[in-house]
């Protein structure tokens, strides 16, 4: 039934949905000395995939699975204590509705749009958008995991210059890890909107907060 | 009275002309060059030239996050809920091409806020001489170049100065001092670009951006039509 | 031999303006004492004789409810130590809390912080359910090793739910054996004290306090409801206790001011 054709559209970093101009939370952890090379995108990126990344595969999951998607919305801000961060998934999930809307147009699509014209958080767009494309809950988990580290990877090679096959490599060697997590979020969603995980990390919370403050940034977020 | 919510419309995925209540949606005139040509102050000259006589919003894609969005509300070319800024995670070609759904966000934005607008200006943030506005955000793009980043320029080409709907080249002031030639930069220029429209600006007299408020009441003309 | 046990209270307004407690049983090493309450309008509960639990495979639980219209203080004698279990089948420990508050009520929730002793493998969970016009104030402190030892595994849930809605989940997952990076520069950064305190009002419906900064690894967020989550990393239990204290002044003098207002 699903096409793995479209599961490469959806994943591909040049699907027009706003994502390039968000460093997920390196770019203060650059600018706090805490990435500083290739090892360290590496520990970033590993901490940030097992945290928000699961928590918001799962509701990705969720949400391609076929659960309620306003509960789901509602459930992803309980999950984000941030309000800076709450307001960037709800900018990104408008983005990224924009682009599911003219690519797989669906009636749940549209019924979201309409019930949260302001944006609903990301995750949730992503999995009806999955689901529009007739992908799965697995494959929406693994794009939204996907998404957790490739962002922080592509912002780190240009906030450090780092070299690119060098953070290419990186994401490579978190591939299982990505499958394992995407297996636990999409198992999670067969549980239900209560059992879904909510894994958090205290720093990308807080330094997100001090980010969104700065005058002076490259990224949105 | 403002019902539209351009998001909501099934219709609404890209520069579509027409508002989804079948209203004719605001002109939006993309603005675009190398960093330090005069973007920010050709957008701000335009806003006081056209200001009294059209409903203007400008949307700015930053660098550096709000410089340029700052400079105009500094110099209060407008109010400020009629400023957007764009942020573009060091990549602003991209904003304005290859993934241009934040400043359609911020376009729809402005539109619902403060609108219903006639004009809405984009500007880029400063960028190469490849960087173009896709036609999904922008009916109509300027390009600003200046004659102290080099009077072969125009010779070189690239898409912003062979394409762009309208060349400015500013700075005309400025050419004794720097060397350039004027006349050449008009022949290159339209060698390069055919038809299309090359303007010279200099901001720093009065009127300056005349021939470019001129072109863009040209095309508001057209868009009303 | 491991312990199964369940400590209960239970507070209800006593139609005076105090609250009585018509249920306050201790369970296995959780023995609760009614306190002297520095706020006549408050009971006060505090848990002693938790320093040395839970062991490898114990089952802890407390249940807190504030009935409508009660007020009442839960704080603890001294820190709860996580500690392994006898012998190499204990298996991990469990800890429990639930609490429920009901209209017009409410409930603080602070004790002192939990600490992950090394080789110890503890699951808390905590979970409260509020009543629409409940109040609460809760913090939570989880320190990773005793002075100068490593962590053992701790895993946390606290989950929040309002009227029936999700209002807070959050889950972490820290030491050996826990998903990688959570030492990292995006979940903890080295740092070995970590705490919430979170304060849930419903005259925050009125305006939630702005978010901001309370140090460099602390932040004040409200989050999409009547309530504000203060996060905190710091490199011990003291320096934290300092951040989260000045918070929870803060923010109870902005909540009375809205009240009065």
């Amino acid at each position: 039934m699903t096409t793995r054709a479209a599961l490469l559209v959806l994943a591909d970093g040049r699907f027009p949905a706003g994502g390039h101009a968000h460093s997920g939370g390196a770019e203060p952890a650059v600018k706090a000395g805490r990435i500083r090379d290739a090892q360290d995108l590496a520990d970033f990126c590993l901490g940030r995939l097992h945290t928000t990344g699961l928590t918001s595969a799962a509701l990705a999951a969720a949400a391609a699975l076929g659960l309620d998607p306003l509960a789901l919305d509602e459930a992803a801000d309980a999950r984000t204590p941030s309000p800076a961060l709450r307001g960037v998934a709800r900018k990104l999930g408008r983005q990224l509705m924009r682009a599911a809307r003219a690519t797989w147009p669906s009636p749940e699509l549209a019924a979201l749009a309409e019930a949260r014209p302001r944006g609903a958080h990301q995750p949730v767009v992503l999995g009806l958008t999955a689901r529009a494309a007739g992908l799965g809950p697995a494959d929406a988990a693994h794009c939204v995991a996907y998404e957790a580290v490739s962002g922080p990877a592509t912002a780190v090679v240009r906030l450090l210059s780092l070299d690119p096959f060098e953070a290419t490599a990186v994401l490579a060697r978190l591939a299982p890890a990505l499958d394992q997590v995407a297996e636990q979020a999409a198992e999670a969603a067969r549980h239900g909107i209560d059992a879904l995980p909510a894994a958090s990390a205290p720093l990308l919370d807080i330094s997100a907060e001090a980010h969104s403050a700065w005058p002076v940034r490259l990224f949105a977020s | 009275m403002h019902l539209d919510h351009a998001h909501n419309a099934p219709t609404a995925v890209s520069a579509d002309a027409a508002r989804p209540d079948g209203t004719r949606r605001a002109l939006r005139i993309g603005l675009g060059g190398p960093v330090g040509s005069g973007k920010t102050a050709t957008v701000a000259a335009l806003c006081r030239a056209l200001r009294d006589r059209f409903s203007i919003a400008v949307v700015t894609n930053d660098i550096y996050t709000r410089e340029d969005a700052a400079f105009l509300l500094r110099n209060a070319v407008l109010p400020p809920e009629r400023i957007q800024a764009v942020e573009t995670g060091a990549c602003p070609h991209t904003a304005i091409r290859d993934d241009i759904s934040a400043n359609l966000e911020a376009v729809e934005d402005l539109e619902d806020s403060v609108g219903p607008l006639d004009l809405i200006l984009v500007e880029s943030g400063g960028d190469n001489l490849t960087a173009t506005f896709s036609k999904g955000l922008v009916d109509a793009q300027v390009f600003v170049i200046d004659v102290a980043g080099g009077d072969d320029i125009p010779r070189k080409g690239g898409p912003g100065v062979t394409t762009a709907d309208l060349l400015v080249i500013n700075k005309t002031d400025l050419a004794p001092y720097v060397g350039s030639d004027l006349d050449r930069m008009a022949r290159d220029a339209a060698g390069q670009r055919g038809e299309l429209p090359v303007v010279f600006t200099s901001l720093t007299g009065a009127d300056g951006v005349a021939p470019v408020a001129d072109w863009v009441r040209a095309r508001l003309a057209d868009w009303a039509a | 031999m491991s312990v199964t046990a369940t400590a209960r209270i239970r507070a209800v307004a006593d139609g005076r303006g105090a609250t009585s407690l018509p249920v306050l049983e201790s369970g296995g090493p959780l023995a609760l004492r009614r306190t002297r309450s520095p706020d006549a309008a408050f009971a006060r509960v505090t848990v002693v004789g938790a320093m040395s639990a839970p062991l490898g495979g114990d089952r802890l639980a407390v249940e807190a409810r504030a009935e409508d219209g009660a007020r009442v203080s839960v704080d603890s004698a001294a820190a709860t130590v996580a500690l392994p279990g006898a012998g190499p089948d204990a298996g991990p420990a469990s800890y429990d809390v639930r609490l429920s508050v009901g209209e017009g009520a409410e409930l603080h929730w602070l004790p002192e912080q939990l600490v992950s002793a090394y080789g110890s493998e503890l699951d808390m969970t905590t979970r409260a359910e509020l009543a629409s016009t409940a109040r609460l104030v809760l913090r939570e402190e989880q320190v990773l090793g005793r002075q100068g030892e490593s962590t053992g595994r701790l895993s946390t849930r606290l989950t929040v739910r309002r009227a029936g809605r999700p209002l807070l989940d959050q889950q972490t997952a820290y030491g050996p054996g826990a998903p990688g990076g959570w030492d990292g520069s995006a979940v903890l950064g080295g740092h070995r004290a970590v705490g919430q305190l979170l304060l849930v009002d419903p005259a925050f419906e009125g305006g939630v306090p702005a978010p901001r900064l309370l140090g460099p690894t602390a932040a004040l967020t409200p989050l999409a409801g009547p309530a504000v989550l203060v996060t905190a990393l710091a490199a011990d239990a003291r320096l934290l206790r300092a951040v989260l204290d000045e918070a929870l002044k803060v923010l109870l003098k902005e909540s009375k001011a809205l009240r009065n207002a």
